[in-house]
């Protein structure tokens, strides 16, 4: 009895362990107290900040899920996806459909979630498997995923007919969907329904905490040290007898898995989705957060997308047409400069300024 | 007669979409197969010459030559922006699909801004034919010839010239070409020139039949996207089939059950065939003869 009773302690020890490793910066305690600290911040912002800024708030944190997977894909994986918004459009049309046919009782909602980021993640792994298993590389993924997600706006921006309804739902061309009910936790006396505002935030941010542990731990794993290996030398990984095209596939499934999450909680959030969601530009946010975060880094990653997120939402103020202008000067500067991204050089610098002051 | 008319109104069908496949992936299919990179600002240099070529012929320049007017510009734009942004990426092939993506939104943003969201088109010339009781457009048949036209002036150009000699040179054995004394920094700067002018002409010959506005390129973007990927590398093996072959398949799809699934038949093509033959026709073609 001990002896399986300290080998599960052992196991779950060392799967805590993986939340540092060879893939991803930060590590320590300063590091972790640092998490913690911004972990907390984050959970006493609604404290001093009004519903209106939370509920935005809100808002920064469902792109962070689409950014952390694009990161799996393209940084760890070496896969540069232009799609995720097809993944993001398709499961937040599913969440739309499901929930307009279901009904918001019995906490319905959450299930709907659930089934819509199923039904995204199972679409990355079609799409998946026939560029990775018909060995399509590099720029041609590209173009690929890019052509599904144009595709799929131009489908669904002629559905403007009433021919296009699944069951009670009426997919409304151009215009897109609206009127589905926000995630609505069924509770003791009375359902709890998430409207923009600190419920939706707290769900949301614990959303964030959990995903990015998780991935941490993922990619720390055999799978995230295979899927390094195939983007640094996919022949040595083939030839020490690993399947390359799994894995990506399987990577780049999980990346759409996490797009889908983002799009269904995008529906939930703001209760409408259109198709303008899988256009060019919207394809082009993803791209543009995670390269100039760093995309070979989880937290750069993460940190990245919020920053630029918050500071173009300062910039609309002044004037949302320029907004584009500086986006593709941030992504040509990135590219230019410093194409590891600017968050992972910060952090470098940091950490050798920090290691500088310790010896 | 019935039959004659049925016939001529799908070859006009399927002529239009193959001079459009043709023409709007020409710049494209040249950067990709000489240099390896993908220009996501393909569609910015066709609006680029679309633009040109629609002032210079309001401003009474002769509609052939306000297209060549368009293509040059386009050509010259192309090489400031490889000798400021693309030269450094070579080594690097998703950066430079990133870069020019991030010059495509800069262009459009900019025109947008500077331009306003459209501008006054030229209405197309040459007016229309009548065969069996429906009217047809002359202008999309010269365009037809122009896609045949433009095909042949590249092989001559890459097959029997000094320049396309020394450029498939370059492509092949950089290391060797300079070797051998050609400036390959120029000739890569040319020949990106060379795409971008192309898809400026693309703009020009398109620009009468348009509504001009700072995101048409991107109504071509996916089809010349779509051909390059069916077609592979070489443009002459790869792309003016694959242009053939899609051009059936599309006007087929649209005659019989209208546009969208033209568009979606175009779609599981690629996946289809990237599943089935992933160096593309071309890398098919050249792999059975050899």
């Amino acid at each position: 009895m001990t002896i399986s009773k300290t080998s599960s302690g052992s196991r779950a020890r060392t799967f805590l362990t993986r939340l540092e490793g060879p893939q991803t910066m930060g590590r320590g305690p300063a590091f972790w107290i640092a998490v913690t600290v911004a972990a907390a911040a984050a959970a006493a912002y609604p404290l001093i900040a009004d519903a209106w800024t939370v509920g935005n708030a809100a808002y920064f944190l469902i792109w962070t899920f689409m950014a952390m997977g694009l990161s799996v894909i393209w940084g760890y994986a070496g896969v540069l996806s232009f799609g995720q918004t097809a993944f993001f459009g398709l499961a937040g049309y599913a969440y739309g459909v499901i929930t307009l046919n279901l009904g918001a009782a019995y906490g319905l909602t959450i299930l709907a979630l659930v089934l819509a980021v199923v039904i995204g993640g199972l679409f990355a792994l079609v799409i998946g498997y026939f560029m990775f298993y018909g060995r399509i590389q590099g720029v041609f993924i590209g173009i690929v995923t890019l052509s599904v997600t144009l595709v799929l706006e131009t489908f669904m921006a002629q559905t403007a007919g009433p021919q296009w309804r699944i069951g009670e739902a009426r997919l409304n061309g151009f215009n897109g969907m609206s009127g589905m009910p926000p995630l609505t936790l069924p509770w003791f006396g009375g359902d709890i329904v998430l409207y923009p505002g600190p419920s939706l935030y707290y769900l949301l941010l614990g959303l964030v905490v959990v995903s990015y542990l998780g991935l941490r731990i993922m990619l720390n794993s055999r799978f995230g040290n295979v899927l390094v290996a195939i983007r640094e030398n996919p022949h040595r990984v083939a030839m020490l007898g690993y399947d390359v095209r799994l894995y990506q596939t399987l990577a780049f499934a999980i990346g759409g898995a996490f797009a889908a999450l983002s799009g269904a909680l995008y529906t939930a959030w703001g209760q409408y989705i259109t198709p303008s969601s899988m256009g060019l530009t919207s394809a082009a946010l993803p791209i543009v957060w995670v390269a100039v975060g760093g995309r070979r880094d989880i937290t750069a990653t993460l940190i990245g997308t919020i920053i630029v997120l918050a500071g173009f939402q300062m910039l609309t103020i002044y004037g949302s047409q320029y907004a584009l202008i500086v986006m593709g000067g941030l992504l040509l500067v990135t590219v230019l400069v410093a194409p590891q991204g600017l968050v992972v050089g910060a952090m470098t610098l940091l950490g050798r300024i920090f290691r500088r002051g310790k010896s | 007669m019935a039959l004659f008319q049925s016939v001529f109104a799908m070859l006009y069908q399927f002529g239009d979409t193959f001079a459009f496949l043709v023409i709007s992936c020409a710049g494209l299919a040249v950067i990709f197969g000489m240099m390896g990179v993908i220009n996501l600002a393909h569609g910015e240099f066709i609006m680029c010459g679309a633009y040109v070529t629609a002032s210079a012929a309001r401003g009474g320049l002769p509609l052939p030559l306000a297209i060549l007017t368009g293509a040059l510009v386009a050509g010259a734009v192309g090489m400031v922006v490889e000798r400021l942004v693309i030269r450094h990426l070579y080594q690097r092939p998703l950066d430079s699909i990133i870069a020019t993506w991030g010059i495509s939104l800069i262009a459009t943003q900019g025109v947008l801004i500077v331009l306003g969201s459209t501008m006054q088109g030229i209405g197309t010339p040459l007016g229309s034919i009548d065969v069996g009781g429906r009217s047809y457009s002359l202008y999309r048949l010269v365009l037809m010839a122009c896609a045949l036209g433009l095909l042949g002036g590249l092989y001559l150009l890459f097959y029997h010239s000094r320049f396309g000699v020394i450029a498939r040179a370059t492509i092949q054995k950089p290391q060797m070409a300079y070797a051998l004394g050609v400036n390959t920094g120029r000739m890569y700067g040319l020949t990106f020139g060379l795409g971008a002018a192309l898809a400026g002409l693309a703009g020009g010959l398109y620009a009468p039949t348009m509504t001009m506005v700072p995101t048409m390129g991107a109504t071509f973007i996916v089809e010349s996207f779509v051909t390059v990927v069916v077609g592979g590398a070489d443009i002459f093996v790869g792309a003016a089939p694959a242009a053939a072959i899609l051009a059936l398949i599309k006007a087929g799809l649209t005659a019989w059950y209208g546009q969208l699934f033209g568009q979606i038949g175009l779609l599981v093509t690629v996946i289809l065939v990237i599943r089935i033959l992933p160096g593309g026709l071309s890398g098919w073609l050249k792999g059975t003869t050899r």
